[in-house]
């Protein structure tokens, strides 16, 4: 059920560092099947990383379950929250998690900069994956032997090399304290009263077919769906010509299509601006579409 | 000379298994560019004023009031804009003759 952004970066680290990437089976409802992926991990298991919340589906994962099952087997467990982080309390500490990252883009933040949290420790063992200005404590020059030396700063600097990019951080702080004063709880309630009161609404529509579980307890904003006899792009454009965006194609995610067995899937996603009324256009428009 | 590219803002391989194409109209030129579609293509069907399946050859598509267009089953970039050039330019016995530049 992985954003490729979770899948591409592993086949191109395992093809260079000679590993492999087992993946784990998802349910026809877009659910995670939790036992498939933990009798794939073993003692061999390096690390696991599992998306938060499905970009496709919205379906929420159980990842302190699955920290537990990859921590019992001494592997380390990466969490994909760009879709859990912006949209719902997230504690990497109840987690468990080593790894977790997101994004700004996501979380009314600019583009171009996310985060990666990591465990302390994790931290002060890992090596830096970039060299520049800032991650360092010190470049001796030994002119005796004709070479520097250099020690590494502390954690996080020893991974942020270079000028980094300030303005984008600034704002995606101010981002975040916006959404805090909000409250994350708010955030996310808001949310699933809209994806419920949306799946009520649009399972009326006899052409329309939501993909993946309808259960709100398992899920949160996002709706992935089909028009009978139009492909997504159809249907997207036509959203577009009143004003209402939604995604269409395989929104970075093509396995979790071959499962549903879809060419192509059209989405519609909720955030804190979004209103009960424009639902209820939605589902207007979306019924002008049957009839296309 | 007018080319493809003075109405043609960008194409983008629509992300999904039907490669679909959408053809996105520059702002200030989507009137004029549905207008000759319009001249040249078969209208097969107009839905509330905003879609239009058109046919033009063997090429079925449609496009969409708000400035752009979906090609299917386009093999290649030439097709495509050997398709363009003749739903967009001048025909040779017009005002002009033409030949379309490759787009990006």
């Amino acid at each position: 059920m992985e954003h490729h952004s979770n899948i591409v970066p592993w086949e191109i680290t395992a093809k260079i560092n000679r590993f492999t990437v087992k993946y784990a089976s998802v349910n026809r409802d877009g659910t995670l099947d939790y036992e498939d992926l933990e009798s794939k991990i073993t003692s061999k298991t390096k690390l696991v990383s599992l998306s938060h919340v499905s970009n496709v589906s919205g379906v929420i994962n159980d990842v302190k379950r699955v920290a537990k099952a990859a921590h019992e087997q001494g592997a380390l467990m990466l969490v994909d929250g760009a879709q859990s982080v912006p949209h719902m309390p997230v504690d990497v500490r109840d987690l468990d998690a080593d790894f977790l990252a997101f994004s700004g883009h996501k979380m009314l933040g600019p583009t171009g900069i996310g985060v990666l949290y990591a465990k302390r420790h994790l931290l002060v063992e890992m090596n830096p994956f970039q060299g520049g200005g800032e991650m360092i404590k010190e470049v001796a020059y030994a002119g005796a032997k004709e070479r520097c030396y250099v020690s590494l700063n502390e954690p996080p600097w020893k991974f942020e090399a270079g000028t980094p990019n300030i303005c984008g951080a600034i704002a995606l702080n101010e981002a975040i304290n916006y959404l805090q004063r909000i409250g994350m709880d708010q955030v996310q309630a808001h949310e699933c009263y809209l994806t419920n009161y949306a799946i009520k609404h649009i399972q009326e529509l006899s052409k329309v077919t939501l993909h993946g579980t309808t259960d709100t307890a398992l899920k949160c904003g996002i709706i992935p769906f089909s028009v009978q006899g139009l492909s997504s792009h159809d249907v997207a454009l036509f959203c577009d010509n009143y004003g209402i965006m939604i995604r269409s194609g395989f929104h970075c995610a093509q396995p979790l299509h071959q499962v549903f067995n879809l060419t192509s899937s059209a989405r519609a996603s909720f955030y804190i601006y979004n209103t009960r009324e424009e639902i209820d256009r939605f589902k207007e428009v979306l019924k002008e579409t049957e009839q296309l | 000379m007018p080319s493809v590219e003075d109405f043609v803002a960008r194409i983008e391989g629509a992300c999904g298994a039907e490669k679909d194409v959408i053809v996105v109209f520059k702002f200030d030129k989507k009137e004029e560019a549905l207008a000759n579609i319009f001249k040249r293509a078969q209208l097969k069907r107009s839905i509330a004023g905003i879609i239009h399946e058109m046919t033009f050859k063997d090429h079925t598509f449609r496009v969409y009031s708000s400035g752009k267009a979906i090609f299917r089953s386009i093999k290649n970039k030439e097709e495509l804009n050997e398709l363009l050039s003749e739903l967009l330019l001048p025909d040779e016995n017009g005002v002009c003759s033409f030949r379309a530049r490759s787009f990006r």
